[in-house]
């Protein structure tokens, strides 16, 4: 049947795209090896699995629930994250649309009518949308169901339509940016605002909370009969995802007819125009940036200092770069906040900030290090000069930690003055984490471009897991250490044999 | 350009011994290669003959599995760091960073085989002028053209002032003005007393400015010599149908390449 499909139409299309994104997933999951790719299926089934379990322990009790206004914005909170996410998720994939050639010239180059493949892009991305979603969503869904009844199915529904409308509002904002600032600008901003918008909820949350309640928890607040008494009446429109979700079916037909409407206007707007944009922004990026130095001279340098200065010249310089680690940043506005509230009112809460401070520096650790050992953009170069490996790879670490180190010294210092011991014991779970994180990378280092900064997972997910499970471990070890230290032994204990099993398993050794 | 002061003249520049290099099959077998100091070597031979194997043995790239290899006398496998002093290599891909000016590039490059800031500047300025970069000295790489690329790559393997300069298809991909600015930088070094060892595709390049030329395939080095040697050399095979003394470099080159197909 698929043999008769008419060629250039937009079910052929459609057929054209799925073959490649399916190829692409394939590829991404194993890499080329049918032995990975099973073992990358066994282990994603194992995850949505053990995700019901998850699902069982913290929605099961409420599945038999009313639409009162708790259950309503329990449900509304959850959804309202998971729709920020997707518009978070769905403006990196169109800014990469347009940004990204690949098979641009071969589309606009045909006789084909390049609008109805444009068409059917955006709703892959919405579809894609949804589909990333599930994996997470699912579990819980099921257990709703199953618990609750088949109205749950509803919520299955509710994730297609947010879906929909999380793409259709991305590129909407993408073309505005793409209109206001221009396309050179354009990528930049909207991979800082798909940032912001992925985390400003979660954290507006947990930084209202601090204020609030001078805890870091979100659910707190999202409980409290204040915040209750202030939300609108059950009828209003604001409630119903929720309560399609929960499988009312007027309010069901009223979120997927305006998420569907809204798709297929973004569709009929932007497609005949895609090609447009997208060929506008392949020229954007061959402008020309004049650099102004602060001096024509040569300075003085040992070799060390080169590499570790063109680390960071390199770094500051990028700031499609900076956006993507702008992420892991922007989780520490809520331990700053907690810290300056503790800090006025003399709280206790110090030690809830050492856990998170060490997460975050080795988070920050390993995505820094992949920049400077997998990312170099000129490895031979680098291997062809006169300078011991050892050398090399010293000033990359180097560079690494001066970069944590400055982003984490003034949170740091301001912990030390009000509780010299959790600062102390944070000093030495940031040093570690990030020591441990730069090694794995270290141990699994595979030449990349910079610009394949986001597929970094990609290439090894031992990697990538071994990573923030050792980030996890150290900042478990540095939360009960800051309580005591004899207690912490168990948890360091984990962390290094997380560490030690990762070199052991690590390429560099089996080399 | 200041001629390179060598007191290495009477030695070779550049010795293998027994090179060998095993990935799935061999890529080097047991090659033994001599240029001498001052002299333009060019090595040809066909796609997957080991040529880029062996140029990224020298350049300390990759270790090889087993021979020797000695630059300006310098065992580079018993100390490579002073071995890779004394060299500059250059990729068909030339890699630089997007986000840094060609200024920058150089004194980064300086600042990696420790070259004094003061020579180094002097130099960047003479380099940047000489390959007509100097008005984009300022500007960061990330717009430049592939022809441009390769010259800030040309400029940073010539800014520590290198005995040899090991290049693996330094012009593909250059515009016929480009590719006449990197052959006159080339030319004029190995007139300055430098030498250089280079892969190319194009052998006209090879039959035009080699003083040697040898022919590598399946990781062996099959001939070597002048071009009127190789001829010799190619002899019957090479000729067939041509008079002897007109065959070009890619009659001989053809030739020497089907050679051991053929008696095989």
């Amino acid at each position: 049947m698929i043999a008769r499909l008419q060629p250039g139409g937009a079910i052929w299309f459609a057929r054209h795209e799925w073959r490649l994104a399916w190829r692409d997933w394939v590829g991404m999951m194993g890499g080329g090896k049918p032995k990975r790719l099973r073992r990358a299926i066994v282990a994603m089934t194992i995850f949505i699995v053990f995700m019901h379990f998850v699902a069982y322990w913290m929605v099961g009790g409420i599945a038999a629930g009313a639409a009162d206004k708790p259950t309503l914005v329990a449900i509304t909170v959850s959804l309202l994250l998971s729709w920020l996410l997707m518009i978070s998720q769905a403006m990196e994939t169109v800014t990469r649309a347009f940004y990204a050639r690949s098979d641009l010239d071969l589309i606009l180059a045909s006789p084909a009518a390049a609008e109805k493949i444009f068409a059917v892009r955006i709703a892959a991305v919405a579809a894609s949308m949804a589909l990333m979603a599930l994996p997470l969503a699912a579990p819980f869904i099921d257990i709703l169901i199953a618990r609750g009844g088949w109205r749950w199915l509803g919520a299955y529904a509710v994730v297609a339509a947010m879906g929909a409308a999380a793409t259709a509002l991305a590129i909407a904002l993408c073309v505005a940016l793409f209109r206001i600032i221009g396309p050179k600008r354009t990528r930049f901003v909207a991979q800082v605002v798909a940032a912001l918008i992925g985390a400003a909820f979660v954290i507006g949350l947990q930084v209202a909370a601090i204020q609030s309640y001078g805890t870091i928890s979100r659910t707190t607040l999202l409980q409290s009969q204040t915040l209750l008494a202030r939300l609108p009446d059950l009828g209003s429109p604001i409630w119903w995802p929720a309560r399609a979700a929960l499988g009312e079916g007027a309010a069901l037909f009223a979120v997927l007819a305006i998420s569907l409407i809204l798709l297929a206007m973004t569709i009929a707007v932007v497609a005949p125009r895609f090609g447009e944009y997208a060929i506008t922004a392949a020229g954007a990026d061959t402008g020309v940036t004049v650099q102004r130095s602060r001096s024509s001279s040569f300075r003085r340098t040992s070799p060390r200092r080169a590499l570790r200065t063109k680390e960071w010249m390199l770094l500051r310089r990028d700031p499609w770069l900076v956006s993507q680690t702008l992420m892991q940043m922007l989780y520490l506005i809520p331990p700053a906040v907690l810290l300056w509230r503790s800090f006025n009112d003399g709280g206790s809460a110090y030690r809830l900030l050492v856990p998170v401070l060490v997460m975050a520096a080795g988070q920050l650790a390993g995505g820094l290090a992949w920049l400077a050992i997998s990312g170099e953009d000129a490895p031979d170069l680098v291997a062809s000069a006169p300078i011991p490996q050892a050398s090399i790879i010293g000033a990359k670490i180097e560079a690494v930690l001066g970069v944590v180190a400055a982003v984490f010294a003034p949170l740091v210092a301001a912990l030390a003055v009000a509780a010299p011991w959790q600062a102390l014991v944070t000093a030495a779970g940031i040093l570690v984490a990030a020591a441990a994180a730069t090694s794995i990378q270290l141990w699994f280092r595979s030449q990349a471009r910079r610009s394949q900064f986001r597929r970094r997972q990609v290439s090894s997910r031992f990697a990538t897991f071994a990573e923030a499970f050792s980030s996890i471990g150290w900042a478990a070890t540095a939360a009960v250490a800051a309580s005591s230290l004899a207690l912490a032994i168990a948890p360091g204990i984990l962390a290094a044999a997380v560490v030690g099993g990762t070199w052991l398993m690590s390429p560099r050794r089996a080399a | 350009m200041q001629p390179i002061a060598t007191p290495f003249a009477m030695t070779s520049a550049l010795e293998l011994a027994g090179l060998v290099k095993r990935f799935d099959r061999p890529a080097v077998d047991g090659l033994d290669l001599n240029v001498r100091t001052g002299e333009f070597y060019a090595l040809l031979g066909p796609n997957g003959a080991g040529k880029t194997t062996t140029l990224r043995m020298i350049a300390g790239l990759l270790r090889p599995d087993a021979g020797s290899i000695r630059v300006a006398g310098i065992d580079a496998l018993a100390d490579p760091v002073a071995a890779k002093r004394m060299m500059a290599w250059i990729s068909d891909e030339p890699m630089i960073y997007d986000k840094l000016t060609p200024s920058e590039y150089l004194e980064f490059v300086a600042g990696l085989w420790s070259v004094a800031p003061r020579i180094a500047q002097a130099r960047a300025r003479e380099l940047l002028d000489w390959l007509a970069l100097g008005p984009h000295a300022q500007e960061r790489c990330e717009g430049f053209s592939k022809g441009m690329r390769q010259k800030v790559a040309l400029a940073g393997a010539l800014i520590h002032d290198p005995r040899l300069i090991v290049l693996d298809e330094p012009l593909t991909g250059l515009d016929a003005g480009s590719a006449r600015q990197v052959k006159n930088v080339l030319r004029e070094r190995v007139r300055a007393g430098g030498t250089v060892i280079m892969t190319t595709h194009i052998l006209e390049v090879a039959e035009r400015m080699a003083d040697r030329i040898g022919v590598i395939a399946r990781g062996k080095l099959l001939a070597e010599g002048t071009l009127d040697e190789l001829r010799l050399r190619a002899g019957r095979a090479a000729t067939e149908g041509v008079a002897a003394g007109s065959a070009t470099l890619e009659d001989t080159f053809l030739a020497l390449v089907a050679e051991p197909a053929e008696a095989a």
